[in-house]
């Protein structure tokens, strides 16, 4: 036997008082945990190629099971921790890049852990959300410098399109392709029944889903794949995406195997071909460039739809967006360094960008000094983690929110960031047609709402706790954050006070 | 301590106005007296008030009433003044000195012209000119505060009680068609002239009671468009949204009401078509400057007044009549000092302006 150079990441914990041999676990396993012994006819397990996405301990009938970090352990090292040494092994296993998948792991500093939100007291009072309204309709689009007036006096009510949200969170990119036909439509049904938009991401647009277009922002990105004339009029918005908060300057890569039946024919490529998108689009070298392009979506869509342009958070990013919202783009998406991704570099993921909390504050500021916050819509994402966070980013400025990794939690996702193999249990990231059948969109989009409208509730507390019953009143409002355990540096450049002050 | 401007300071009020529909003066003796049966809601740390029609000897022009710190803060502020301006009349405000009113500033008033030459070469219109002039010297003049600039009218403020403040003032020597007044209970204050009531700029002037939850979205907004908010209160945001929205926006004065307290999305929903177009509309292009928690304010201006309070009415406010003349006060006891036969007493809706105007030809 081959030497071991590593051993295995977790073990595989039964219970053999409560197991009772029912099998469910080696059915549902597709990486081949839990197998039964040809010879012995036992249940046996391989724990080495067990990626902890809990899919066998939330089936077990009798809760036998459970999945544990494994014990075993290199000689304790502050400089060489065991994920530095482990990837060194795979590195010379195999000559390759690592690749991971979802958002960055490692302890980067959350900024929004470290903004605390604001309440009334006895100057002004709060209001209760179950008692009076409370507003979370946005728009999003271009908004006039100066309003016009009609023959008779009245308002001119035309204007730039706009997307309407009911409650600023959107879901975002993820492409039919990288995630399961279910996954999709969970996610189109949700953005329906909440009155917020879902992302085709890369991927075109499956030709079933086109009913959901009214919720849908079709992405059209460096790969061009699914991209045709009635795909760009299907949706209310189109989405350019740039870049990508998981992998800056990095393209995409979906492997052949995933390219099978509907995905070949919605990406409009042949079956078992890699997907490669390119890094930059390769009409698009300066922002001039992306000038034309975005004014060749609206004129493909006869200007009736907002255009997008997603960019990952990097050092620059201010100047960049200043660049985007005078280049005829509606709303700006930023995209931080923490978001997911179904596949990225490792080393991109975990050192390439910058916080979205920097980037959404630089940016809005930015754009005020420049006087052109009006000409565009702030969406961020990467990593948006509940209602607070909405809140928080909102207060700093955001006009809504890109949430895509909290939406896979809900429908069964356990992070266990393994994406690219295409064997994903939950039947999300995934083409096989038994694993894609395990996520029921009734289900999946039901789990949806209900996150959303949990949040929705949240949000509302905390809108109301500050007595404000707009979330219009809220977007900007950075006098309702406070920083803790922040330096001077940092707090200059969210554009808050340290608590206390 | 940090002055008011370092830092903000949220405060309760009481407001009083009055104005003639028939444009008729009135001394400023009724609109003091005004405000002694709201002693509760001021705290002694700030009162003030605006006259209208007040100056007609001087009504084409500028009249700014300024407080300095210092005469060199005076000297300075005047040599840019002079730059821009032809200066018909310099002269101290007339006061009386009171024990209840100490630390006073050197209070000075001018009335002038702006330079046409300087316009022609700024390419700027008069109103706008008198504005950056105003917005300029608040920001950047250390020790200087413009806290009036309209035509014909004035604002007088000072620490004090308000009733005080009014007589330190000798308000009982202007008369006008329309007065506004204000006592402020801040919470926390060093007790600076200039952080009392009414903030004003060109002839519009606010009177508020309230904490607005918005003010940091709403003053973050309308910094972009060249103002800026030296006092971080509420009421001078306020008088800066009032400002951009009727004079540069040019939308009408229930139209601005329509932004600053938006009817809710369930009620434009809700209106006949063309209606809640309009409604909708004002509310997708201006969302930063709607105003939420409470708030009651009195928006003085050339030839008439408008009150109004937060959508959801959480500050008290009256208003009633008798004859030509039209009252708002916080309680209806002030208005029964200025009239005690007053009619037609009532409470507005949140959200609903009350607008009066001064009848036309009048002035």
């Amino acid at each position: 036997m081959s030497v071991q150079y590593l051993s295995s990441e977790f073990d595989v914990v039964r219970n053999l008082e409560r197991c009772v041999s029912c099998n469910l676990c080696v059915r549902e396993c597709a990486n081949g945990v839990h197998r039964i012994d040809e010879r012995s006819r036992k249940l046996v397990v391989d724990e080495s190629k067990c990626v902890d996405c809990q899919r066998c301990v939330a089936m077990c009938p009798t809760r036998a099971l459970k999945i544990v970090k494994n014990e075993n352990s290199f000689k304790e090292n502050a400089n060489w921790s065991a994920d530095l040494i482990s990837e060194i092994v795979k590195q010379s296993n195999t000559g390759a890049v690592l690749l991971s998948s979802m958002g960055a792991p490692k302890p980067t500093p959350v900024y929004w852990d470290r903004i605390l939100i604001n309440a009334s007291q006895v100057t002004n009072p709060s209001i209760d959300p179950l008692r009076e309204p409370m507003e979370t309709r946005v728009f999003l689009g271009k908004k006039p410098e100066q309003i016009r007036r009609a023959s008779d006096g009245s308002l001119d009510v035309s204007m730039e399109p706009q997307l309407v949200l009911e409650t600023p969170v959107m879901f975002s990119a993820m492409s039919y392709g990288s995630i399961s036909y279910n996954a999709h439509e969970s996610l189109a049904r949700a953005a329906q029944e909440l009155g917020v938009f879902y992302n085709t991401g890369e991927g075109g647009l499956h030709e079933d889903f086109y009913r959901y277009g009214a919720n849908t922002i079709v992405q059209v990105a460096s790969g061009r794949f699914g991209v045709h004339e009635d795909y760009l009029n299907a949706g209310a918005a189109i989405e350019i995406k740039m870049g990508q908060g998981a992998k800056p300057g990095v393209g995409g890569h979906l492997p052949g195997a995933k390219i099978v039946g509907d995905v070949s024919r919605t990406r409009m490529i042949p079956e078992g071909v890699d997907a490669i998108s390119p890094a930059p689009h390769h009409d698009v070298y300066s922002i001039e460039d992306l000038r034309q392009l975005v004014y060749s979506l609206k004129e493909a869509t006869r200007r009736t739809k907002p255009i997008i342009v997603k960019v990952a958070a990097v050092h620059n990013i201010a100047a960049i967006a200043s660049g985007v919202a005078r280049s005829g783009a509606d709303i700006i998406a930023i995209d931080g360094f923490r978001g997911g991704t179904g596949a990225a570099p490792t080393r991109i993921r975990d050192n390439v960008g910058i916080p979205v909390e920097l980037a959404l504050a630089a940016v809005d500021e930015r754009l005020r000094a420049e006087g052109i916050r009006n000409n565009v819509s702030l969406v961020v994402g990467g990593s948006i983690r509940n209602a607070a966070d909405v809140v928080k980013a909102i207060a700093l400025g955001a006009d809504a929110c890109y949430i895509a990794t909290a939406a896979l939690i809900a429908l069964g996702c356990r992070l266990c960031r393994s994406c690219q193999t295409g064997r994903c249990n939950w039947g999300i990231a995934t083409q096989r047609p038994e694993l894609v059948q395990r996520l029921d969109p009734n289900v999946g989009a039901r789990r949806l709402v209900n996150l959303l409208s949990a949040w929705r509730h949240e949000i509302k507390e905390l809108m109301g706790g500050m007595g404000i019953n707009s979330i219009e009143t809220l977007r900007g409002n950075r006098l309702m954050l406070r920083g803790i355990g922040m330096t001077e540096k940092e707090l200059d450049i969210l554009g808050i006070k340290h608590a206390g002050e | 301590m940090q002055r008011e401007g370092q830092v903000r300071i949220p405060s309760g009020c009481a407001i009083s106005a009055m104005i003639s529909l028939k444009g008729a003066a009135t001394t400023g003796e009724a609109i003091t007296k005004s405000m002694v049966p709201m002693r509760d809601r001021s705290n002694g740390l700030g009162g003030g008030f605006a006259g209208y029609g007040i100056y007609p000897d001087f009504q084409d022009f500028y009249a700014f009433h300024v407080f300095f710190d210092d005469v060199a803060a005076q000297k300075e502020c005047e040599k840019y003044l002079k730059e821009g301006y032809e200066i018909v009349k310099s002269e101290p405000i007339p006061i009386r000195k009171i024990p209840e009113i100490t630390d006073v500033p050197i209070i000075w008033r001018y009335f002038v012209a702006p330079l046409q030459s300087v316009l022609s070469r700024l390419q700027l219109d008069e109103k706008e000119f008198v504005a950056r002039t105003v917005i300029k010297i608040n920001s950047q003049f250390q020790g200087s505060y413009v806290f009036s600039s309209g035509k014909n009218m004035g604002a007088f403020k000072a620490v004090g009680f308000p009733e005080d403040v009014g007589r330190f003032y000798r308000l009982e020597e202007y008369a006008g068609y329309a007065w506004t007044a204000h006592g402020r209970y801040p919470t926390n204050t060093p007790g600076w002239w200039g952080g009392a009531h009414p903030f004003g700029i060109l002839d519009y002037t606010v009177v508020h009671n309230g904490e607005i939850s918005s003010y940091d979205a709403n003053r973050r907004f309308i910094e972009m468009f060249g103002y800026k908010c030296s006092l971080q209160t509420d009421t001078e945001v306020i008088a800066y949204i009032a400002d951009y929205l009727l004079r540069r926006q040019k939308l009408t004065l229930e139209e601005t009401a329509a932004v600053i307290a938006a009817p809710f999305w369930s009620v434009v929903d809700s209106l006949p078509q063309k209606e809640s177009e309009q409604l909708s509309y004002l509310r997708k292009v201006f969302p930063s400057l709607l105003l939420t928690g409470p708030f009651s304010i009195v928006l003085g201006f050339d030839g008439g007044l408008m009150a109004l309070n937060d959508r959801l009415k959480l500050r008290s406010m009256v208003v009633a009549e008798k004859d030509d003349m039209r009252y708002v006060a916080s309680e209806e006891a002030a208005i029964r000092i200025m009239a005690p036969n007053a009619e037609k007493v009532y409470a507005p809706a949140g959200g609903e302006p009350v607008i009066f105007k001064v009848q036309k030809g009048a002035l």
